[in-house]
């Protein structure tokens, strides 16, 4: 199972070292881990997906708890939220592909952000199934270079 | 104005610390140039590895925060064990060292370690003072980590030039935390049910662990056994948490638990397990444990809940408040059943005793144990090392009071005795400790020899000398076709010459004729002393629960029977 922790944390140097290293320690798996500050300089916000079944998953929360510099773990439940994702592709492009590209990231509300003699940039935001998508379409084309961050999430709003 | 010792010498002294313990070094030389003219008592240690273990061993017997400090890099590294150790049995400790300047720091400068992150995975929290400013809000927020919920170790690093760095700290006196409150869960709700559980179990059984101690919940455990007459059994840790000359004390349970005690675990229907956290040396093969019974988990520290051993009522409070609720329910009653339960506890303790007494030429390790027991003052603390020894002690030496019995549970750290010991009696002035330590375990921190002779401190150490590391030697010989690799200590010295060095007085006992007179001469010996005890090579440690076995598995010479066997049969 996997699930998605965001945990407040002070913004002190070495705070992200105790807890990264507190799962490795513990022997719980990072899928992934995003951290910046937060409207407040002195907080910073990771969001943490983590894979594990509902016991390891009670542990991860407890013990983040009991990091004296982690301020607040909620939980973030995929269908109560938004999350996102950013990738930056590069994708090899010619004369005679460079259009059918363009129209492919025009599907997906893709930027292109560098022009190359030979590649693009493509810029893709979205959920885990969208960059997977996209990253699919174009495979064919022949990708160079591809980097992704992990995912951010926020709770929705009461409506 | 203050400089960064002045104020870190004046917070340990506004916090009642008497003695520290420590080891200087040239980053914390500035430290020590203001210690010197404070009223704390500073003990110079040989070696910071017994700096550490002392202030745990003060903190074992008094349950107030111990004290040390060291110097950077090695100074700082050699503190370590004794940090893990203070982590893993939840011993409130203070280590303060000195760190390169400021400006050094990252360098790899002479001395250099990065302590904090070294011992990030074993404290509550390690802090690397950066700025002035941050050293009163870091103190206050350290003390409270040591001491507050399920105590454990913190860390302060304070570069060279901060100690010397003047400063107007009443002007920045901040608070730096701002930090969450420990949610307790709301419990409430399962009061009534666990009220009813043990009041209509037929087979109810407390499993008091080393928290009852560190909450000092003791007299609330003895009044709830004896208004409810629910036998107890300890863990390692729990030990002392309820008096063991008591009918209702079962004794410890776990791989080397007594089989009454075993017994009784595998077999109840109701256990009540307060301030334990199911360590495997106690649950042995954690699969199934106890599936059928109803387990009560009352612990400080949410975290613990449902980490080791799923249990049916989770209960995330403060023992003492946990007591208040249940002892003041008046639904809370004696069980019906408690008769014939405790009549069949009764049969196994019979069936199952340990022999009355260890006859032969060769002088046994539970023969000197007892003969101690029995002639000692009572109000002695008995500090322990690691290894044979330690579960012999645990098995035959009765503890009668909480912070009576000082033991490295968790991490299981050899060469702990001997500093712990010393740390313990600076803890109670004028009270008798007697320490046991291994041949193997007692050559890892001899050296505190000078320390204890210093300052005279009324240990009496009996070595449990059998040239050998004797668990080592019982595990080889048990699991490895007694193929015995690097578990005998050949040339061991002359510990009786060795003690005479260090002009502490020494006996040498070697058979069981002489025992008790010898152990009466070390015990009324004024001061440190020494004995050097030649025990059997060949005694192994049982009852014993293999590794990852069930209490049925249980091996062990059942009523003087000569072989080996296990409980159930075979």
């Amino acid at each position: 199972m996997r699930h998605t922790f965001a945990v407040l944390v002070e913004n002190n140097p070495g705070v992200l070292s105790r807890v990264a290293g507190l799962f490795s320690r513990r022997g719980f798996n990072i899928e992934s881990l995003v951290v910046g500050e937060t409207e407040d300089k002195t907080t910073s916000r990771m969001t943490i997906v983590v894979e594990g079944d509902e016991k390891i998953l009670e542990q991860v929360s407890k013990q983040l708890n009991k990091q004296i510099e982690v301020i607040k773990v909620t939980d973030i439940p995929d269908d109560e939220s938004v999350n996102r994702q950013l990738a930056l592709i590069r994708v090899a492009a010619d004369q005679s592909t460079r259009q059918e590209i363009l129209q492919i990231t025009e599907i997906f509300r893709c930027r292109i952000v560098d022009i190359g003699r030979k590649s693009l940039i493509v810029e893709a935001t979205g959920d885990e199934t969208k960059i997977q998508a996209i990253i699919e379409s174009l495979k064919p084309f022949g990708i160079q270079e591809l980097v992704r961050t992990g995912k951010v999430a926020m709770l929705r709003g009461v409506k | 104005m203050k400089n960064g010792a002045e104020y870190i010498i004046e917070f340990l002294e506004k916090k009642g610390v008497e003695v520290v313990f420590g080891y200087p070094g040239g980053q914390i030389l500035n430290f020590y140039h203001y210690l010197g003219r404070s009223n704390l008592k500073h003990i110079l240690v040989r070696h910071e590895q017994a700096a550490a273990h002392a202030a745990c061993g003060y903190a074992r017997v008094t349950g107030r925060p111990g004290v040390c400090i060291a110097t950077s890099g090695p100074g700082a590294t050699n503190l370590v064990t004794g940090i893990a150790d203070a982590y893993l049995d939840s011993i409130p400790l203070i280590a303060i060292t000195g760190q390169v300047k400021l400006q050094d720091i990252g360098k790899d400068s002479f001395q250099e370690a990065d302590i904090t992150g070294i011992t990030t995975p074993i404290t509550k929290h390690s802090y690397l003072i950066q700025d002035l400013k941050q050293l009163p809000g870091v103190l206050d927020e350290a003390w409270q980590v040591a001491t507050k919920g399920r105590p454990g170790p913190v860390l302060i690093d304070v570069p060279k030039d901060l100690f010397l760095e003047q400063e107007d700290m009443a002007a920045i006196h901040s608070h730096l935390i701002t930090r969450k409150v420990a949610r307790e869960d709301n419990t409430e709700k399962m009061m009534p049910q666990i009220v009813e559980r043990l009041s209509h179990a037929k087979r109810p059984l407390i499993l008091a662990g080393g928290g009852v101690i560190s909450a000092g919940a003791w007299d609330a455990l003895a009044e709830l056994v004896q208004r409810t007459g629910i036998p107890v059994v300890t863990t390692l840790m729990g030990k002392g948490a309820y008096p063991e000359d008591q009918p209702l004390a079962l004794g410890m349970v776990g791989m080397h638990g007594l089989a009454a005690a075993n017994l009784a675990l595998s077999h109840c229907d109701v256990l009540l397990c307060l301030g334990t956290r199911f360590s495997d040396r106690v649950t042995g093969n954690r699969r199934n444990f106890l599936d059928k019974a109803c387990i009560i988990h009352v612990d400080t520290d949410a975290a613990e809940l449902q980490k080791n051993v799923i249990t049916d009522f989770p209960v995330h409070r403060d023992l003492n408040d946990f007591f208040k609720a249940l002892l003041e329910d008046p639904k809370l009653v004696r069980s019906e059943a408690a008769g014939e339960w405790s009549s069949r506890i009764q049969q196994w303790q019979n069936q199952y005793k340990q022999p009355e007494a260890y006859t032969g030429d060769i002088l046994k390790p539970q023969a000197l144990i007892r003969s101690v027991a029995r002639l000692a003052d009572p109000r002695s603390v008995v500090v322990t090392d690691v290894g044979q020894h330690q579960m012999f002690v645990a098995q035959h030496y009765p503890i009668r009071q909480p912070r009576g019995f000082l033991t490295s549970g968790g991490l299981g750290a050899m060469g702990f005795g001997l500093p712990a010991a010393m740390g313990a009696a600076f803890g109670v002035p004028g009270e008798p400790v007697i320490l046991f330590v291994g041949d193997g375990g007692f050559q890892m921190t001899l050296q505190e020899l000078a320390t204890i002779r210093e300052h005279r401190l009324p240990i009496k150490i009996f070595i449990m000398n059998n040239g050998n590391l004797g668990m080592i030697r019982q595990w080889q010989g048990l699991f490895f076709e007694a193929h015995y690799v690097a578990s005998d200590l050949p040339a061991f010295p002359d510990f009786v010459k060795l003690a005479e060095a260090y002009d502490v007085p020494a006996f040498r006992i070697t058979t069981p004729a002489e025992l008790e007179e010898k152990v009466r001469q070390v015990l009324s010996t004024q001061g440190p002393v020494l004995a050097d005890c030649w025990i059997d090579t060949n005694e192994y440690v049982f009852p014993m629960i293999p590794p990852g076995g069930k209490p049925q598995d249980m091996i062990g010479r059942w009523q003087n029977e000569t072989h080996i066997r296990s409980i159930s049969g075979e």
